[in-house]
Formats: C-alpha cells, sequence, structure tokens
C-alpha cells in the first residue's frame, strides 16, 4: 500500500504543447481547466490521487496515435484511461502529463455470427459488448463488478476477472487480436479471427493486463460462445465460514464447475443487504451464491447437486432465486459489495489476494487472525470458487496511527498469500496499490524479464510511468 | 443577501462533515446513471467528478469559481446517482450546500440573474399572496384570450429569448386555486386518520384539481383533511437554488400551519416537494425553537401514494373512466428522492381496466427538474426528446406521474393526444365511477 498522496500542483504543459495537442484532437478534445483536471486525478481506488497536466479525449485510433507521437517526441508521459473504475490506481497520472481517455471510441464494429466474434473500439462498455451479443443468441462472459461502466479496453489492459471466472475464464480467454498504438506512435494489428494462430510470438497476449505501460490499446477483437440456455442460482447460508469454504471445496471435488461460487461474510452481507435490499441473510457468518448455467437438463441436475452437498455441509438455509430478475438482482446486489462496504467506513482499501483454491479457508482465516491482532475491521468478500478473496480495510486515512496497523496488516497478507503460491493481485492489477509488494513474489530472472520487455518497448518510459514496477535508472 | 446569512453560508463546504464527502469512494457506479455524463462523457459533469470538485473546496485546493458554479447547475439534480451509490453518499445534501456555496462566492453574478433570483425566491415564492395575485392575472391573460392576441401581435418578440421560448409551454393557471376546491376540515363518514394536507405552490395554481383529488381520494380512506389556508412553497426551490436560508424561513413558515400532535400525517402529491420537506430536521438541527417539531415534521411526511398503501387503500370497484392504455413516468424525486417506486404502480394496477405498460428507462429524468428546463433548455430539450420517443414506443396515451413539473415537461412533449395525469386522480375518477355505478 502506497502511503496517501496529496494531489501536487498540476504541472503545466507549455501553451505552445496544448495548442499542438488541439490541433491534433479537435479543440474541443483538449482539457486543461482545473475544474476538468481534478476529476481525472483519481480512479476507484481510495487514497490515491495526484493531478494530470492535460485530457485528451481523441475520437479515432488515428489520433490516438498522432498524440502518442507527439508526447513521446516531447518527452510528455501518457496516461490512457477508460472510465476510471481501476482498483489499483493503475490510471491516477503520477508523473502528471497526458490524460488519455479513450471513452469516446465507443463503437462496436462487427458482429460477426459466422466466427463468433466481435469487434470493438476500446471505449467500449463492458456490458454493451455483452448487450450486442444477444440478439444473435452470443455471450460474453467476463463481468467484473463495474461492467455497466468499465471500458472493454481498460478490461484487456487489466486483464479483469469477474464472477463467471471459475467455468468461464477472465478477459483474457476471449482475446483474439486487437489494435495497438506503439510507444513510438505506430499502429499494429496483433492476432486474428483464427481459432488457431501460432505465427510468431503471441504479441497480443504481452499486451493483456500490460496497464497501459507498453501499449495504448484502440481496437479489441473478441471471441464469442453460445449464450447458456438455461440458468439457476442458489443462495446458502452457514454460520461458519469454515463450513461454507468446505462445501465449495466438495462441489469442486465432484467436479461440478458453476459459473459462479461467490462468498459474502456477515459484515459484506449487511452492507449489501442495506443498499440493495434483495434478501440476504445478514445474520449467517457466510452466504456462498452459487449459480450454474448451460443445458437446461445439466443445469437442473447440478443445482439440485449443489443444493445437497451445502446441506451436507451444515447449510443453515439454501434458497433458489424465485426467477431470472431476481437472480439477476442477486448477482448485481453482488457486484455492489465493494462500494456498499464504503458505508462504514470513510476509507474503503479493497485487496485482491489469490490462493491455489485448496488453500481457500486458510487464507480466509489469516485475514481474521490479522484483522484481530491489529485492531482492524475486514470485511471478506470474493470469489470462492477461484480461490480469490477480497479482503476489505475499512477505515479512516486522516487517521494516520491506524493507517500504520492498515500496512502491516496488508504486509502479512500478502507474505501469507505468497508463501501459500499465491498471487497479489487475482483481478486487478499492479498499478500503484501493489507495486512495492511485486517483486516480493518474482524470482530475479522473471521480475528482471518484465523490465526488459517495458524497456525494448517504451525506452523512455513515457506510457503510464510509475506502474507496476520502477525502472532501476532513468533512460531517457 | 443579508450580511450575517452570508457568512455562514460562505463556511458551507467547509462546514460540512468531512465524511459526507469522504463517503464517495469515487467507485464510478453513479456514472452510467448520471444524464450529464452520459451526454459528455466528461468526468466533471459526472457526480463523483462534481463531489471531488466539492472535496477540492472543502480541502482548500479550489476556490469557488465560475466553472465550479456553472458545472453545479449543469447538474439537474435528478439524485439518479443516489439511487446507484451503493455506498450510500448523501447527494442532495452536497448539492444543496454546493449551490448554496456558489451563491454565497456570488460568482455567476449578473444584473439580470440578481433581480430575477430576488423576484422568484424572495418575492414571488417567499410570499403566498403574491404568488397567487399573480397566478390570477395569468389566469385573466389566459383565459380572456389576450393570451392568443398577443401571440398573433408579435409582441412577444419584446421579450429575451430564453423567455420567449418558454411563453408557449408557460403552463395554464386553473380558475380555482386549492382554498377555494378544499374545506379547511373535511370529514369523512367513518374516521380512522387524521392527517394534514399539503397544496403546495405550483400545484395549487396549475394542479388544485389534483390536490382535490388527493382530498377526496384521503377521504374515501378513512382520513379527515385538514388543510391550513394560503399555504406557501415548502423551500425546495430555495434549498435546490443555493438559497438554504429562505428555504428556512420557508419551513419554518410551513411547520407553525399545522398542529403537528394532532395529525398521523401530513400529505403531499408533489414528489419534488416530498424529498425535500421529508428533510426539515436537517435544515433546521440548528435552530432549537424548531429542531423538535422539524424531526416530528420529518417523521409524519408521506407521500400520498406512500400513505395509501401504508393504510391498506380501498380498491375501486368503478372502472377507469378511460380506457387508455397508460404508462408510469417515476418523477425523480419520488423514486430517487424517496425511494417509492412501486406504490403508485400499486395505484394504478388496483383500478379496475387500466392496463399499465412498462416505460423503457421510467426513472430518468425528462428535463424538467426544477427550474432546469428555464436555466439548461439545450440539456432539458434532449431529455425531454428522449422521454417522449420512450413513451411513444409504449403506445400509451395515458402517462401517469406524480409531480407537476415532470406532468408540464411531458404533456408540452407527448401532444394533445396523450393524456397525462396524477396516479391520485386516476384513483378518484375510479371511485367516483364505482359511486355512480352502485347509486
Amino acid at each position: 500500500m502506497t502511503p496517501v498522496t496529496k494531489a501536487a500542483p498540476v504541472a503545466t504543459l507549455s501553451s505552445s504543447t496544448i495548442a499542438r495537442l488541439r490541433e491534433l484532437a479537435g479543440a474541443e478534445n483538449v482539457l486543461t481547466e482545473r475544474e476538468d483536471l481534478i476529476p481525472y486525478g483519481f480512479d476507484g481506488t481510495a487514497a490515491l490521487k495526484h493531478g494530470a497536466a492535460c485530457v485528451v479525449m481523441p475520437r479515432t485510433s488515428e489520433v490516438v496515435a498522432a498524440v502518442v507521437r507527439f508526447a513521446v517526441s516531447q518527452g510528455i508521459p501518457v496516461v490512457t484511461r477508460g472510465s476510471g473504475t481501476g482498483l489499483s490506481g493503475g490510471s491516477v497520472p503520477v508523473e502528471g502529463g497526458i490524460v488519455l481517455t479513450l471513452v469516446h471510441l465507443h463503437r462496436i464494429l462487427e458482429v460477426d455470427p459466422a466466427n463468433l466474434t466481435l469487434l470493438a473500439e476500446a471505449g467500449v462498455i463492458t456490458k454493451a459488448i455483452d448487450d450486442a451479443a444477444l440478439p444473435h443468441g452470443l455471450f460474453y462472459p467476463p463481468d467484473p463488478g463495474s461492467m455497466k461502466i468499465s471500458t472493454i479496453g481498460g478490461n484487456v489492459a487489466n486483464n479483469s476477472g469477474g464472477l463467471r471466472g471459475l467455468k468461464y475464464g477472465v478477459t483474457r480467454d476471449y482475446v483474439m487480436g486487437m489494435e495497438v498504438v506503439l510507444p513510438d506512435g505506430s499502429v499494429a494489428w496483433l492476432g486474428s479471427k483464427c481459432v488457431k494462430d501460432v505465427a510468431g510470438y503471441s504479441m497480443k497476449d504481452l499486451f493483456v493486463g500490460s496497464e497501459g505501460t507498453l501499449g495504448i490499446i484502440t481496437k479489441v477483437l473478441l471471441k464469442l460462445v453460445p449464450r447458456p440456455k438455461a440458468r439457476r442460482t442458489l443462495l446458502a447460508s452457514f454460520d461458519s465460514m469454515e463450513a461454507a469454504a468446505r462445501s465449495v471445496s466438495r462441489i469442486i471435488e465432484r467436479q461440478i464447475i458453476p459459473c459462479t461460487l461467490e462468498f459474502l461474510d456477515r459484515r459484506t452481507c449487511e452492507c449489501v443487504e442495506d443498499y440493495a435490499k434483495v434478501g440476504l441473510p445478514t445474520s449467517a457468518a457466510a452466504v456462498v451464491l452459487m449459480e450454474t448455467d448451460g443445458h437446461p437438463a445439466v443445469v437442473e441436475e447440478e443445482a439440485a447437486a449443489m443444493e445437497s452437498i451445502a446441506r451436507e455441509c451444515g447449510a443453515i438455509s439454501v434458497e433458489k432465486a424465485a426467477d431470472e430478475a431476481h437472480a439477476v438482482r442477486l448477482a448485481t446486489a453482488r457486484r455492489s459489495a465493494f462500494s456498499a462496504l464504503a458505508r462504514i467506513r470513510p476509507t474503503t482499501i479493497l485487496e485482491d489476494v489469490t490462493v491455489p483454491r485448496s488453500h481457500l479457508a486458510e487464507i480466509v482465516a489469516f485475514v481474521e487472525e490479522v484483522a484481530a491482532r491489529h485492531r482492524l475491521q475486514i470485511a471478506t468478500f470474493g470469489h470462492f470458487g477461484d480461490g480469490n478473496v477480497h479482503p476489505t480495510i475499512l477505515t479512516d486515512e486522516t487517521d494516520h496511527e491506524e493507517m500504520e496497523r492498515v500496512h502491516l496488516a496488508l504486509e502479512e497478507i500478502f507474505s501469507k498469500t505468497i508463501e501459500l503460491g499465491g498471487t497479489i493481485t487475482g483481478e486487478h492489477g499492479v498499478g500503484l496499490a501493489k507495486k512495492p509488494f511485486l517483486a516480493g513474489q518474482f524470482d530475479q530472472a522473471s521480475y528482471t524479464l518484465m523490465k526488459q520487455v517495458k524497456q525494448a518497448l517504451d525506452p523512455q518510459g513515457l506510457l503510464n510511468p510509475g506502474k507496476i514496477f520502477d525502472l532501476d535508472a532513468p533512460t531517457a | 443577501m443579508s450580511d450575517p446569512s452570508a457568512h455562514r453560508v460562505l463556511k458551507h463546504m467547509a462546514d460540512l462533515d468531512y465524511s459526507v464527502v469522504q463517503q464517495c469512494m469515487h467507485c464510478g457506479m453513479c456514472l452510467p446513471s448520471c444524464p450529464t455524463y452520459l451526454e459528455t462523457r466528461r468526468e466533471r459533469n459526472s457526480p463523483r467528478g462534481r463531489i471531488s470538485l466539492m472535496r477540492a473546496i472543502a480541502d482548500g485546493e479550489l476556490e469557488v469559481t465560475r466553472e465550479f458554479a456553472e458545472e453545479m447547475y449543469y447538474c439537474l439534480g435528478c439524485l439518479a446517482c443516489t439511487t446507484a451509490c451503493p455506498a450510500g453518499v448523501d447527494y442532495p445534501k452536497l448539492f444543496e450546500h454546493a449551490r448554496a456555496e456558489v451563491e454565497a462566492a456570488d460568482v455567476l453574478f449578473t444584473p439580470g440573474r440578481r433581480f430575477w433570483r430576488w423576484l422568484t425566491l424572495r418575492q414571488l415564492f417567499a410570499k403566498p399572496w403574491m404568488l397567487r395575485a399573480v397566478g390570477r392575472l395569468l389566469w385573466i391573460y389566459q383565459a380572456s384570450g389576450v393570451c392568443g392576441l398577443v401571440r398573433k401581435s408579435g409582441l412577444l418578440r419584446l421579450l429575451p429569448k430564453n423567455l420567449r421560448n418558454l411563453e408557449p409551454t408557460t403552463p395554464t393557471v386553473r380558475r380555482h386555486f386549492s382554498d377555494d376546491l378544499i374545506d379547511k376540515v373535511e370529514s369523512p363518514t367513518t374516521r380512522r386518520y387524521r392527517v394534514g394536507m399539503l397544496t403546495g405552490c405550483v400545484q395549487d395554481l396549475v394542479f388544485s384539481d389534483v390536490n382535490r383529488d388527493t382530498v377526496e381520494v384521503l377521504l374515501e380512506n378513512g382520513c379527515e383533511v385538514v388543510t391550513p389556508r394560503s399555504q406557501g412553497c415548502c423551500g425546495s426551490l430555495h434549498a435546490h437554488n443555493g438559497d438554504l436560508e429562505q428555504a428556512a424561513v420557508q419551513a419554518r413558515r410551513l411547520i407553525d400551519q399545522f398542529d403537528l400532535a394532532s395529525l398521523d400525517a401530513i400529505i403531499t402529491n408533489a414528489a419534488g416537494c416530498g424529498s425535500h420537506l421529508k428533510h426539515f430536521s436537517n435544515l433546521l438541527a440548528g435552530d432549537p425553537a424548531y429542531a423538535d417539531r422539524a424531526r416530528e415534521w420529518d417523521r409524519k411526511a408521506r407521500d400520498i401514494s406512500q400513505w395509501l398503501v401504508e393504510i391498506g387503500f380501498r380498491k375501486p370497484e368503478g372502472i377507469a373512466d378511460t380506457a387508455r392504455l397508460t404508462t408510469y413516468h417515476e418523477a425523480c424525486h419520488l423514486c430517487h428522492g424517496q425511494g417509492i417506486s412501486k406504490q403508485p404502480r400499486e395505484i394504478l394496477k388496483a383500478i379496475p381496466g387500466l392496463e399499465l405498460v412498462e416505460l423503457e428507462n421510467a426513472t430518468h429524468c425528462c428535463g424538467s427538474a426544477g427550474v432546469y428546463n428555464i436555466t439548461q433548455p439545450e440539456q432539458a430539450g434532449k431529455l425531454q426528446r428522449e422521454k417522449a420517443a420512450c413513451i411513444a414506443k409504449t403506445g400509451a396515451t395515458l402517462v401517469a406521474t406524480a409531480n407537476p413539473g415532470c406532468h408540464l415537461q411531458i404533456q408540452n412533449a407527448v401532444g394533445e393526444s396523450t393524456v397525462v395525469k396524477h396516479p391520485v386522480s386516476l384513483l378518484a375518477a375510479a371511485y367516483r365511477a364505482g359511486k355512480g355505478a352502485s347509486s
């Protein structure tokens, strides 16, 4: 956790630089007023902000390329941003410069039902991708919590996950190709519509999850899958986290792979219920939201099996969603968990540690123990089926003594995660928030390899500087 | 604005409990709900963007600038973000204090603006007799045919463009205002409750018939109705436009008109008023003479549909007087401001023969937004056209909605073939039809 960063004075760009940007992008797409810049100094991450010098809102990928070419020639940093819902501070312009926001690149260019693909500009809203697939009987499964506003470009750049990761995987599993503006301003097309394609390095995969540090993704070619015909949603309550974890392990042991196995602890349930009023039990120690989809017969069979496993493992109750609308409301409520937790304390620090599934109960218990030892309020929810948990620290950034304890707790949680063979971030990315902990997860060779890649593509270090890791020496 | 009050208001943003601004954790869940963000896709035009500017002011990183002021007035105050916000940010409070700060700093000053604000906020909507007198004159102007002559004569070209564009949309004032139509106390055959009735300001002049219908529906459900004479504006207009001082004056005046202890509820039928007047205790928290009564007021304040469902309203036997396909537009300050969505539908569905078809984006603002259609006609017009298009898609020729601003905005958008009604008027008509059939 990086300490609270106060907004520093905005490093201004010279008037001739601004004038050139206006020529390139159109005057109405270049924002320089202080009131315009302040809201671009942060994303969805708590306690991280820094002012941009200028915001550019390009409307075509050609303009993106032109702006990058110009910025690089002038040595100006470029931070790419979608809707700014990131959870690791990835789009915070820590070194000032240009914030390049791609929300106006919002056209869906093609749905190809013969090849089951969709081509979209980077600024298209995630949910709009699935909405466009729907009339063709197709499905775009990745569903991050912010899918109603997050952009597909941001999802690809952070390799976002979601509630359906267990069965359907994450954003990477759906990226077949992309258009990328490289740090020298050239435009590359990577990948193809071919299911099999081993021509050269799989360069597109280098850019998935690169957090805007290697290039700027302007178009994305996505894989779609047939839309499941049926869906069943169950809500099981348990009087202990262990019982909940046990039933999840047993479901997977029985080789049932539902699309969703989400859990929420009591505190999270209380906050979500307070907001969404969908009938979540607020007295149980843990609630597991289970969803299976696919062929109707299989769905019925799996739902029945999951229900009986939950009961065997001591579920207090197992409820079925009344209908499709109720199922959607439950999933939507679960997606609001992080924000709903902000009801309790002023600052809400969300973590994203992920362990091999077999260690899930262990990490959850460890988080509880750490919370007690450091006298902190930590609510936990997450993707049980993926081993991806979101311990959420409810604190107050203005209380420095408490923030010290937060920092210690985080360090311990990260160390334990790594000790269990886990990762410090399952789906939110490294950005700024996890940068100090990244080296601990890698051996020297792999950490160095990442830096070499960065240096090869962006020798001046101008694309989203200060994110993921710090470069050893200034190379500019 | 007098000096001592200005002084107090100046500290509005800084005085706000910091936790109110801090409550926003800028997750962005509000963005897709915000009409102005969807229009421009610029962060400053979004709820979290506006809150970040307020926070910058509270932190002393930004002054109250003209840009900030314009931003606060570009916000519709539709509160769709409040419904969308999982973190429970009190946006209405932030928004009202920010506008108060803008007015205290006077950064939007022009002589014309000051005059219009004085005339409307401190005269017309502060003095019930004056509003009624102007209403009477307007009625004479409209009913006598002078209105038509003026329109033909081209005299309107003398008006400033903003007003000229608005003139055709001026609401038609009723011949009788509420006090002519409603007795001070009206009693049902069997009394179950005793309620106070708010007649409003615009509602009183333009929709006094809705007020009458509200009283009838209350009587049908065993409520004795007490309606104090010459009520004034509840102050919602003032609070939403940065004049919290006058809003407090209006609130005190209104509270004084009711004997709260003798009443089970205070009933309003206008969404914009309801969402404001349920929070008098915030406005008067610092006033020892009123704080307790304001809390009792808040406890008893009810929207009419909320109250009817709460007491288990009688289902009408009479068939709806029109066999029109009906749709329901949710007034922002009813669904977002008060969380009332189901109750008006429950009332509509209880009316025999009324076929209700759901409206796409029913909770989206129609662009009326208090005086927004006057101050920001362009954005208001866009939202109005979107609303009209959604209504056209339903095929409905009757639109039910529970707020005078929306009522006028939608009526102006849909043309004469489509009727706009308050749900309570439809219920009153069904009760009347039921009586006709049984007698």
